[in-house]
């Protein structure tokens, strides 16, 4: 029992980043129905700023407020220079550009850091805390609750803030949006900039709990693509529902099956459920339905 | 106040729309813009409103000026801080939006929240309908509600000039006639300057005060309403003809008679 306990564990702490950067993906679909590819390089470019920072010796809250900073300007870099001129453009080709600047900043961060693993110093006691029967380590608690508190942040906002309902107003026609005097680009501006900051901090988080950062991070930043899918491209609550479950099902069918079965399982439980999920719910478990009039 | 001078657009840098279209919108009266499929009426106002650029569109000669000051190179976001508001054909409500976030979203450029609530019960005397409505997803409306609610936007811009486009659209007769009472309503007690496009030409020059006609891009006939509705090519073309039958051969002509068509 208390090895399931410890693997369902794992499973919320993990399943609690992976939602952290489902988010970043949820709010550029929400404003502009973009699914943005370079997701992944975004936690990775987020850990490997910080990791230098830290190496720099900056201790590490600085590290992480600047880290935030430079993925603010980030955000507002790409807007102005990948996404303004795609304005008006179909949305499919603003996907294939997501899908480029992927590449293009992996190959910077693999350019400049190298493929080594940089390890990350400890960033909190090893000495766990006891919840109930259970040992839980400082950073897991530390990023369940970073996690949360950013999430319930986030929902918060598009639901009731001018910025948020415009941000979805945005997402549902920008032509419309303009004529109500919403101006597209600052908003997309402010969701990519959001979309980089919690997807930094996912890489510092994610980074923290390996012990360290290299290029498989991108790959774990693109684990928020069965997870979106899975929650509602567009819906918050469906992040972090869909974060939990797949956090949760990776650990578990990693502790139980991949012993029986040789390894690899903890890879495809995910997706298999995933597949079930969108048979019975295709826009997903929390998706927007489209509203047909007829 | 707002003045169109002699403007021309084109689409895709090749589709020449309008072609050196003049026309003149007096403070606080309702002007009508009439005119078949196709003449350039919703183009207009997309040139005024400045959300030509969304579709590839460009006001390539000519000025648009609002209160004396050119708007027609700035972005929509701006033209509509200056108080020009446009409500877009086909009431277009963010409809995964409740009623009471797309009336919040009317008002986005104003930041006086004493104001904005003041104007939000405005709308709700306007359209009382809407008021029980207020949580629900706007894309669940009738499009009568809709519309309220696509006029109720506009009224929480608090603009000067309300671009209309084609507000009977899909509606029935009914709803039709208590829409464009309210719009003459605004007019009237927000001192609104109104520039109404309209297929239903019997119902907008009811309501208008100044009438102009185009075709192909360009104004042909222009005046006050009274004037207009007394023109006998607008009887035949606009108001549903004179009195008495006409059999269809006549209709073969209808162009050539066209006085300004010559």
């Amino acid at each position: 029992m208390e090895f399931f306990f410890q693997l369902a564990l794992n499973g919320v702490v993990v399943g609690s980043i992976y939602a952290l950067v489902a988010l970043g993906f949820v709010i550029i679909y929400k404003s502009s129905g973009v699914l943005n590819f370079a997701q992944g390089e975004f936690l990775l470019l987020g850990g490997y700023v910080f990791w230098a920072l830290v190496e720099n010796h900056a201790p590490w809250p600085y590290a992480a407020a600047l880290t935030i900073l430079f993925s603010i300007v980030l955000g507002l870099a790409l807007e102005r220079l990948i996404l303004r001129p795609m304005i008006g453009e179909p949305i499919i080709s603003v996907i294939m550009v997501t899908l480029g600047l992927s590449s293009v900043l992996r190959a910077i961060v693999l350019g400049i850091w190298g493929t080594d693993t940089r390890p990350y110093p400890e960033l909190f006691s090893s000495q766990p805390i006891m919840v109930g029967p259970v040992p839980i380590s400082q950073g897991y608690l530390f990023s369940m609750v970073i996690s949360a508190a950013l999430l319930l942040a986030f929902t918060l906002f598009f639901r009731y803030s001018r910025v948020g309902i415009a941000m979805r107003a945005t997402a549902f026609s920008q032509e419309v949006a303009q004529s109500m005097g919403i101006s597209v680009r600052s908003i997309f501006a402010i969701s990519w900039s959001i979309a980089a900051v919690v997807s930094a901090l996912g890489g510092i988080l994610l980074g923290a709990l390996r012990g360290g950062v290299d290029g498989s991070l991108s790959v774990l930043g693109l684990k928020a693509l069965p997870v979106v899918i899975l929650g509602g491209l567009d819906s918050i609550a469906g992040a972090i529902v869909g974060g939990l479950v797949i956090g949760i099902l990776e650990n578990l069918s990693g502790g139980y099956l991949d012993p029986l079965m040789g390894g690899g399982v903890k890879e495809v439980a995910p997706f298999v459920v995933l597949v079930l999920i969108l048979m019975v719910k295709p826009y997903g478990l929390f998706g927007k339905i489209k509203i047909e009039r007829v | 106040m707002l003045r169109l001078k002699n403007i021309e657009v084109i689409y895709d840098d090749v589709i020449l729309v309008l072609k050196g279209l003049s026309l003149e919108v007096p403070s606080g009266r309702i002007v009508a813009l009439l005119g078949p499929n196709g003449a350039g009426k919703s183009t207009t106002l997309k040139a005024i409103s400045g959300l030509l650029a969304t579709e590839e569109g460009e006001v390539t000669d000519g000025a648009i000026e609002f209160d004396g000051q050119r708007i027609e190179k700035l972005r929509a976001e701006q033209i509509v801080r200056l108080g020009i508001f446009q409500v877009m054909e086909g009431r277009r409500v963010f409809e995964d939006l409740t009623v009471d976030d797309n009336i919040t979203m009317g008002g986005y450029i104003r930041s006086d929240r004493a104001g904005l609530r003041r104007d939000r019960d405005l709308c709700f005397d306007y359209f009382p309908q809407l008021k029980n409505l207020r949580g629900k997803l706007a894309g669940y409306l009738s499009g009568g509600e809709q519309q309220m609610l696509a006029i109720s936007r506009a009224l929480m811009a608090r603009p000067r000039c309300i671009l209309l486009d084609e507000p009977s659209l899909g509606l029935s007769p009914k709803l039709v006639q208590e829409i464009f009472g309210i719009i003459r309503k605004i007019n009237e007690q927000e001192k609104t300057t109104i520039l109404l496009v309209e297929q239903n030409a019997n119902q907008a020059l009811a309501i208008a005060h100044f009438a102009y006609l185009m075709e192909g891009g360009r104004v042909v006939l222009e005046g006050e309403t009274d004037k207009v509705k007394a023109n006998e090519d607008v009887k035949e073309f606009y108001l549903g003809g004179t009195g008495g039958k006409r059999d269809y051969k006549a209709v073969k002509s209808y162009r050539r008679r066209k006085r300004w068509l010559s």
